[in-house]
């Protein structure tokens, strides 16, 4: 299959790895990836901080270049048949955010009218990397090699706005060598949120305490999720307190030991 | 001149300190955070309320179809407010009982004072009131108006009592003392019980036997009962209560008079609707298949023969307070469909570190973080200002939009959704403020502009990037430990990985750069 | 006075809906797609355990028994309790307490005075009725001030409360109990003795309510 990568800002700024396992891995599994170059970030920051006149142009540009990647290649488009984002919350603001501040906006005669429309046809064709995966191209074993003691976080949005439920653990489990260990409250938030965790930084920090004495609890080498952003958090907070615990994202797993060889 | 949000004409609720609190959100976090013992009551307390609730919510595989079911009827009720409204008026008022409307919290007051003042005689003036346990009431600082009149309101639910001993405020929708443990209780119960056996244990049976007993006398001797009701319903003009303990019968029972504060929210259209609601409510407030008490009563209530049961006189006041204002807001009006069940509350990471005060208002939680900014109203200040800004305006923050509220909402409110649709509405305020044209609104809103002026184009963006590989020259050992503020908020507690040495895009320009 | 704040309260409503004049909406279709009964005929032995399992599950005690033994039953477990001076509504089945070793005071009834003041209710040692409905799926009994329930005082102020239910009462769910019930009546769904969950949210039985609750089942 053709697929179009939505690194995400937050990925391709700061995590790279996240977005390159995702490749290697995709074209391991046979298929061709293309990166939009004209691509940003989806605005969820600014939606979800309640700056959405500031996100609509953020919005109509995400949908401008994923609309023309989804285009036929005759039409000038890419061709691609899926979009996918090593990221459960990018593509939950995708799905149910876009449409939304497109409707607002065109409601206060910021935004066409035709926008909301434009922007549902893209998230209809984006999925997270387990979706995509497991619903889309229907592999659960993915071939990967990691022979490491995991801990898994189910991040919020993906659980709870995307609705993967146990896709990413069932690709987990397939991981060959892959000792795979139950995080005590794992569906509990971390404390991220966003600009959250540095409005209300003193709640955030105490929601991360209880979600780091969790990982501790597992005694995992590592502890995965789906979002570079929630991994970023724990990682933090591991980081400040020097427990040995790394944080790895979920494509880096599945792309398998010794993916970086690929680059 | 204040500028609040809503329809110009729908009032918000009147400023009685029971929904803005003195402080913003992080403000009173940071101090709740600070009590550990605080901590340890609501973690053990909003632990075992979420085991219970999954555990009865299990028992039903037709779980979510009631929600959905429970959801549409609100929904319905909202559109035909006004007819369902005049339609439990007239059954109410055919069947013997009066009913008072009231456009904001000082106008209920009042109604209610003349008519517990009616229901004394000159000789014999009623000087207290026993209460039911009501958000509604509570909202009106109902107590504290009739304390101004000389009238003592007496809370008779062990957790409102509690409260009311301790000269606290309430932390919880359905348990308003859940920020207490049983050593806390036995104590104020010494310190603050007449009469009360001095050798008193903090066993959980033994305080409510204290309870019990304190509360007998004055329930047998009541003349006036004030309650607020679950569920009204519109067909019948029947009235619901659903309680626990037994007190909500003692002062629907055995009092001549009744008042009743109801919000103009908490109707259902017919009496088929409670096969929804009575199954909903039980499981996902406290956990249980049904509630040990559920009273209903329609008018002046009579026996099949014909004797009186109950009240006599009975006075139903609906009331405003902001409700409207709220209903303008079609994004918003979802949240008058709560039922009130606290199971929000029960499962939101941040009420349970931080507890109820926090909020500053009497419906704190998720819920409360999107319904006292409707009900009271937001001003538009402190966009970036977490702790100079208004207190009601910090609390659609409040939240890490981690969605666990949505989930367990009984009525299916949009709670996550709706949080965001409430910050948009604050940051628009804020800008319609601006005190100097042309200029952003606030710091945060001029760093949200320029990020939104870098995002929306790919070449901004990645000279952006490179901006960003500076970090590394603050990192040691591949993390950063201090960033100036606002991000110095982040790094009190937590590190900061080095930018990459390279970044996604332009790995991908220079291995794969041939293609698209 | 109130009459504005009536048409106020009115016209804000019809504001912020957005409605100006007109007719009212039709009533919106609600999807009631979940079960609207447990599928068992009332008094259906399975029913039947089902509520016996709920009530106990919620501490209340629990005797069954066949129709000509309800008497037998009654006065055991009164004896059980030790109680001398009852209460009961005017309308209680006969045989109820004929095998009873108690004096008896009845509400309502002339030779009694009429409605039994609070304070003798407060003395009696306990209270016998029936019920109008019960609700196996939730272990609830429904008492609607029918002649064998009594007014609704009768039942809250003295301690303990037998209530004896007929099997042909008993249904599976909340679906099935409403369409049974009169809303013109004063109603009191009670599900086990009264409780409280308001310390550290630990359920307790026994607060202001009755604190015992004993259920006669007659069977057959």
């Amino acid at each position: 299959m053709r697929i179009a990568l939505f690194a995400t800002c937050l990925a391709d700024a700061m995590f790279p790895r996240a977005a390159q396992a995702t490749v290697v891995l995709l074209e391991r599994l046979g298929h061709e990836v293309v990166f939009p170059s004209g691509q940003t970030c989806c605005g969820q920051m600014h939606v979800n901080t309640g700056y959405q006149r500031e996100a609509l142009p953020v919005v109509e540009h995400h949908v401008d270049v994923f609309e023309t990647a989804l285009r036929p290649r005759a039409q000038g488009g890419d061709g691609v048949e899926a979009v996918v984002a090593p990221s459960g919350s990018c593509v939950g603001s995708v799905r149910h955010q876009h449409a939304v501040v497109a409707r607002r906006m065109a409601e206060q005669g910021r935004a066409d009218t035709g926008l909301a429309a434009r922007a549902e046809a893209v998230a209809a064709k984006t999925y997270e990397l387990s979706e995509l995966l497991v619903d889309v191209l229907g592999v659960t074993d993915v071939g990967a090699r990691y022979p490491h003691r995991v801990t898994y976080h189910p991040t919020c949005h993906s659980l709870r706005m995307l609705r993967v439920d146990d896709k990413p653990l069932r690709l987990l489990r397939a991981v060959h060598g892959l000792d795979l260990v139950e995080l005590p409250d794992a569906e509990q938030c971390c404390g991220f949120g966003g600009t959250f965790s540095v409005k209300n930084a003193d709640t955030s920090t105490a929601m991360l305490a209880d979600k780091i004495r969790a990982v501790q609890t597992t005694r995992s080498e590592v502890v995965t999720a789906g979002d570079s952003s929630c991994l970023m958090h724990i990682g933090g907070g591991l980081s400040r307190l020097r427990v040995g615990t790394k944080t790895v994202h979920l494509a880096e797993i599945l792309a398998g030991e010794g993916w970086e060889a690929a680059l | 001149m204040t500028t609040f949000l809503g329809m110009p004409g729908l009032p918000v609720a009147t400023e009685r300190g029971t929904l803005r609190g003195p402080d913003t959100f992080p403000v009173a976090a940071r101090r709740a955070l600070a009590d550990t013992q605080l901590r340890k009551n609501l973690g053990h307390a909003t632990s075992t309320i979420r085991a219970k609730r999954a555990r009865v919510v299990g028992e039903l595989d037709d779980w979510e179809e009631l929600r959905a079911a429970g959801a549409a009827i609100k929904a319905d009720v909202m559109a035909r407010l006004p007819e369902l409204l005049v339609q439990l008026e007239e059954n109410v008022t055919a069947r013997g009982g009066h009913v008072h409307w009231a456009r904001d919290a000082d106008e209920a007051n009042r109604i209610v004072l003349d008519l517990v003042r009616a229901a004394g005689t000159p000789d014999d003036p009623v000087t207290s009131v026993v209460k039911v346990k009501s958000m509604a009431t509570q909202e009106i600082g109902l107590n504290e108006a009739l304390a101004e009149a000389g009238i003592a309101a007496v809370e008779t639910d062990l957790a409102e009592l509690i409260v009311q001993l301790s000269d606290d405020t309430p932390s919880h929708i359905l348990v308003p003392a859940i920020h207490r443990n049983r050593a806390e209780i036995r104590q104020i119960f010494l310190d603050h019980m007449p009469d009360v056996d001095p050798g008193l244990t903090d066993e959980p049976r033994v305080l409510a036997m204290a309870a019990r007993a304190y509360l007998r006398r004055t329930f047998l001797a009541a003349r006036v009962a004030v309650s607020g009701a679950n569920f009204a319903i519109a067909e019948t003009g029947t009235l619901a209560v659903v309680e626990s303990e037994g007190n909500g019968r003692m002062c629907l029972t055995l009092p001549q008079t009744l008042v009743t504060v109801m919000g103009i929210e908490k109707l259902l259209p017919t009496w088929r609707d409670l096969e929804v609601f009575l199954q909903l409510l039980p499981r996902s407030s406290t956990g249980e298949r049904m509630n040990p008490y559920t009273s209903m009563w329609t008018g002046a209530p009579r026996t099949s023969d014909g004797a009186p049961d109950g009240p006599q006189e009975f006075h139903l006041v609906l009331l405003d307070n902001g409700r409207t204002a709220t209903l303008a807001d079609e994004a918003g009006r979802q949240a008058l469909h709560c039922i009130r069940c606290s199971a929000c509350l029960n499962v939101c990471p941040v009420y349970e570190r931080t507890g109820g005060h926090a909020y500053g208002s009497v419906y704190p939680g998720p819920i409360g973080a999107v319904l006292t900014p409707q009900l009271a109203g937001m001003h538009g200040h402190g966009a970036d200002a977490p702790a100079g800004g208004d207190p009601v305006d910090s609390l659609p923050y409040a939240s890490s939009l981690c969605g666990a509220c949505f989930d367990a909402c009984p009525v299916r409110i949009d709670i996550p959704s709706m949080l965001v649709h409430l910050r948009a509405k604050h940051v628009e305020t804020a800008q319609a403020q601006r005190r100097v044209p042309g200029l952003p609104a606030s710091a945060e809103n001029a760093a949200m502009s320029a990020a939104a002026w870098v995002m929306q184009d790919a070449g901004r963006f990645s000279f952006a990037e490179r901006g960003l590989q500076l970090g590394r020259l603050l990192a040691r050992d591949g993390r950063i430990r201090s960033l100036p503020p606002p991000l110095s908020a982040w790094t009190t507690s937590r590190d900061v990985p080095a930018p990459p040495a390279e970044t996604f895009r332009k790995w991908w320009a220079r291995t794969r750069g041939d293609r698209s | 006075m109130t009459t504005s704040a009536r048409d106020e309260v009115l016209r804000r409503i019809r504001t912020a809906l957005g409605r100006t004049g007109g007719a009212a909406p039709q009533p919106s279709p609600v999807p009631r797609d979940y079960r609207t009964s447990l599928g068992q005929e009332p008094g259906a032995p399975g029913l039947l355990d089902l509520l016996v399992d709920r009530l106990v599950d919620y501490k209340a005690t629990v005797h069954r028994c066949a129709p000509d033994a309800v008497g037998a039953t009654v006065a055991a477990a009164l004896a059980a309790r030790g109680a001398r001076r009852l209460a009961a509504p005017s309308g209680l089945p006969a045989g109820w307490l004929a095998a009873a070793d108690v004096e008896t005071v009845t509400d309502g009834a002339a030779q009694d005075g009429g409605a039994l003041p609070v304070a003798t209710l407060d003395a009696v040692d306990g209270v016998v009725t029936g019920c109008a409905v019960a609700v196996a799926q939730t272990g609830t009994i429904v008492l609607d001030s029918s002649p064998d329930c009594g007014r609704r005082a009768l039942t809250l102020v003295p301690d303990y409360h037998l209530i004896v239910v007929r099997a042909d009462q008993v249904v599976g769910s909340v679906p099935e109990a409403l369409p049974r019930l009169d809303p013109d009546r004063p109603l009191t769904w009670v599900s086990g003795p009264s409780a409280t969950s308001d310390i550290e949210l630990d359920r307790v039985e026994g607060v202001h309510g009755p604190r015992t609750l004993v259920v006669v089942l007659v069977e057959g």
